[in-house]
């Protein structure tokens, strides 16, 4: 019997080769080169040092709000309001770095942490409202998302600005971006936020892994009842879950405003930050490592497919197809259990 | 103003907006009902309004008036096709449920952004020449009173929607099939060892969930958006899910919770003609269907209760 360490790793790799190959074919049902295709987005996430820092930058959200959504699963919860605590986030950190004047080492500390508030708090709520009164969270995280992106539009327009549909720009004291890396990457967009996420990554890890916190939170996702049998609490885990959860999430928002962009504008949809980290989370196995290497792939396929339609004509849309296929496979993981073991019996 | 121009100004308005969601929600009530999860409603409303709007399009010069009803069917069955995606995969393969669900919804958008670029060259159909359009019912308009509100400028869909809330109640709770597929959602084994067969019934209630979720969405665009882009269905999906929970899995429940998130995102469009809203701030009345249902989730309607095995895959001959 082959262990679930390899199935563990072996799952996403088929996962994301069937993916690949299903947009390889739909292409050449389209019309396509898929090979030409993929050399595209190979240049797009790698061609020279400016889609390198590119891709670098988008990877950045994406580890965080694959924190945020793998965190939440590994006590059994699911975190669709990613998406909302993202833009909660993004702008409690533009607010502090607008509102607030301080030196760099105050102001940037202050409008990070002021984002992980915000998104915590967000999901403070959907945790609280589970753990006491039985709500579905998935549905809570969904009201909550819509909330979220209508009051930061109000709040932008009557509260930053003078009916505006952008705040201003925060000032050097908070922001994440980089002389430095920018120029080391023909001016692309990459910043600081990157060591951030990782270090996000780390902190998950040792939660998770080396901290009572951690394995309590675990065994409440394996078996609640078991867990309160076992004298746990399971409510105040719940909770606590959520939040750090919506945490995570909220420092994506910061890397986005004290980042990328340094201001926050109206939203006229969702960012999609939060559900791509549905997909990265899963993708990852709800794992630190894996959600940094899911979030570098979704990265990659992201910024590639902007090039796909300029150098080989190919939609950029493409990509969204091959990343539901990669989920889809991830979730039926048992038909590919089964695909490889049935493979190993015949081999022998 | 008085109380009849008042209801005149708020009832059909809220039809309006209602009917996609109940058509979705009942899908997902037949869904939910037999076990298998489906967040990817809104994937399926993404799929129905861009076969919807694609054969609208295509088709609007040589089918004239009856356009937009072929239309409707013609998305459902495509929609419905489209589900069994979910249904192979939370079924028969035993996926987890709402990963699926949530592949269903990235799949549906982004076959449906890439296939018009792929047709129509840009990120958007035109717009739909044949629509629907509000109709006076013959009859029942000139009632006093009620006629003004409930018949006059109304959209047929509207009805039929609500027709369809009332069949589904009838289907699920008064027909042998109806309590076979609430059998398997809530004890799949005892229904399997009486001979009900549980996969069949589940795929059944996610074609189910399919056709109509396809209907929802291709009213939506047909009605309301008129053309399809990225941004043509937006969140109705995750509304008709809610309406699903908050009307507690029973089709009438889901079709009440519908009307009132319908009559909710009506006010942000009328309130500038109604008296006691036109000096609320557009934000209170946009985000108000949200909140309202996070209240209501957490104090009217106590705990709600999912079918037994909703979100489970059947194995036969586990325990």
């Amino acid at each position: 019997m082959a262990s679930s360490k390899l199935f563990n790793i072996l799952v996403p790799v088929i996962s994301v080769i069937l993916g690949l190959i299903s947009g390889a074919i739909l292409m050449l049902v389209f019309g396509y080169n898929p090979i030409e295709g993929y050399i595209a987005l190979w240049n797009g996430a790698f061609g020279d040092v400016y889609f390198f820092g590119e891709t670098i930058r988008q990877v950045t959200p994406y580890i965080l709000t694959g924190l945020a959504v793998a965190f939440a699963f590994r006590t059994g919860l699911f975190n669709i309001g990613a998406e909302g605590q993202v833009i909660v986030g993004w702008l409690a950190a533009v607010w502090v770095g607008l509102a607030v004047d301080a030196p760099i080492f105050v102001h940037l500390p202050l409008a990070i942490l002021a984002a992980a508030v915000a998104g915590g708090l967000w999901g403070f709520i959907p945790g609280i409202l589970k753990a006491r009164l039985g709500v579905h969270e998935v549905i809570v995280t969904i009201m909550l998302n819509y909330t979220a992106l209508y009051t930061a539009n109000a709040i932008i327009r009557h509260v930053l600005t003078d009916s505006k549909d952008s705040t201003e720009t925060i000032p050097a004291s908070a922001s994440m971006a980089s002389e430095w890396l920018q120029q080391i990457t023909m001016y692309s967009r990459m910043h600081y936020g990157i060591l951030l996420a990782l270090f996000a990554a780390i902190i998950m890890w040792f939660i998770i892994e080396k901290t009572t916190l951690g394995y309590e939170l675990r065994s409440v996702g394996f078996n609640q009842h078991a867990s309160k049998y076992a004298g746990m609490n399971v409510k105040k885990n719940i909770v606590l879950s959520m939040v750090i959860s919506g945490a995570f999430a909220g420092l994506a928002g910061a890397a986005e405003g004290l980042g990328t962009f340094g201001y926050m504008s109206v939203q006229s949809g969702f960012t999609n930050l939060g559900f791509d980290g549905i997909a990265v989370a899963l993708l990852g196995a709800n794992t630190a490592l894996g959600v940094i290497i899911a979030a570098f792939l979704f990265g990659v396929l992201k910024v590639g497919a902007l090039n796909m339609p300029l150098a080989a004509d190919v939609p950029a849309e493409l990509v969204d197809i091959i990343i539901a296929i990669i989920i889809f496979f991830v979730a039926s993981s048992y038909i590919i259990r089964w695909a490889i073991l049935r493979f190993k019996k015949e081999g022998k | 103003m008085n109380i009849v121009d008042l209801l005149q100004s708020i009832i059909p308005p809220a039809l309006f907006f209602s009917a996609p969601l109940i058509f979705t929600a009942i899908g997902g009530v037949f869904s939910e009902r037999s076990g298998v999860v489906n967040i990817g409603l809104e994937g399926l409303m993404v799929m129905g309004a861009f076969v919807g709007v694609v054969f609208n399009l295509t088709f609007a010069d040589a089918l004239g008036a009856w356009t937009p009803w072929i239309s409707i069917l013609v998305a459902m069955v495509v929609s419905a096709i489209f589900s069994l995606i979910h249904a192979v995969a939370s079924i028969t393969f035993r996926a987890e449920q709402v990963v699926s669900g949530v592949a269903i919804n990235f799949l549906a958008l982004g076959l449906g952004v890439f296939l018009t670029k792929q047709w129509y060259d840009k990120g958007q159909t035109d717009m739909v020449s044949k629509p629907f359009y509000t109709t006076d019912i013959p009859l029942l308009s000139d009632i006093p009173v009620l006629g003004p509100i409930l018949f006059q400028g109304i959209y047929l869909t509207s009805y039929l929607a609500i027709a369809l809330a009332f069949i589904a109640w009838y289907v699920l709770y008064k027909t042998p099939f109806g309590l076979r597929l609430r059998a398997v959602g809530e004890h799949p084994m005892a229904a399997d060892t009486n001979g009900i067969s549980v996969y069949k019934m589940r795929y059944m209630a996610v074609f189910l969930s399919g056709a109509f979720g396809g209907l929802g969405g291709s009213v939506f665009a047909l009605t309301i958006a008129l053309n399809f882009s990225h941004a043509t269905i937006v969140g109705q999906g995750f509304m008709a899910l809610a309406a699903v929970i908050f009307g507690k899995w029973h089709p009438l429940g889901a079709m009440g919770a519908a009307l009132f998130f319908g009559f909710a995102q009506s006010l942000s469009v009328i309130s500038a003609g109604i008296p006691f809203l036109e000096d609320v701030p557009q934000v209170y009345l946009l985000i108000a269907p949200y909140i309202l249902t996070i209240l209501a989730l957490a104090g009217f309607i106590g705990r709600a209760e999912a079918p037994k095995a909703n979100g489970v895959p059947y194995i036969k001959g586990n325990r």
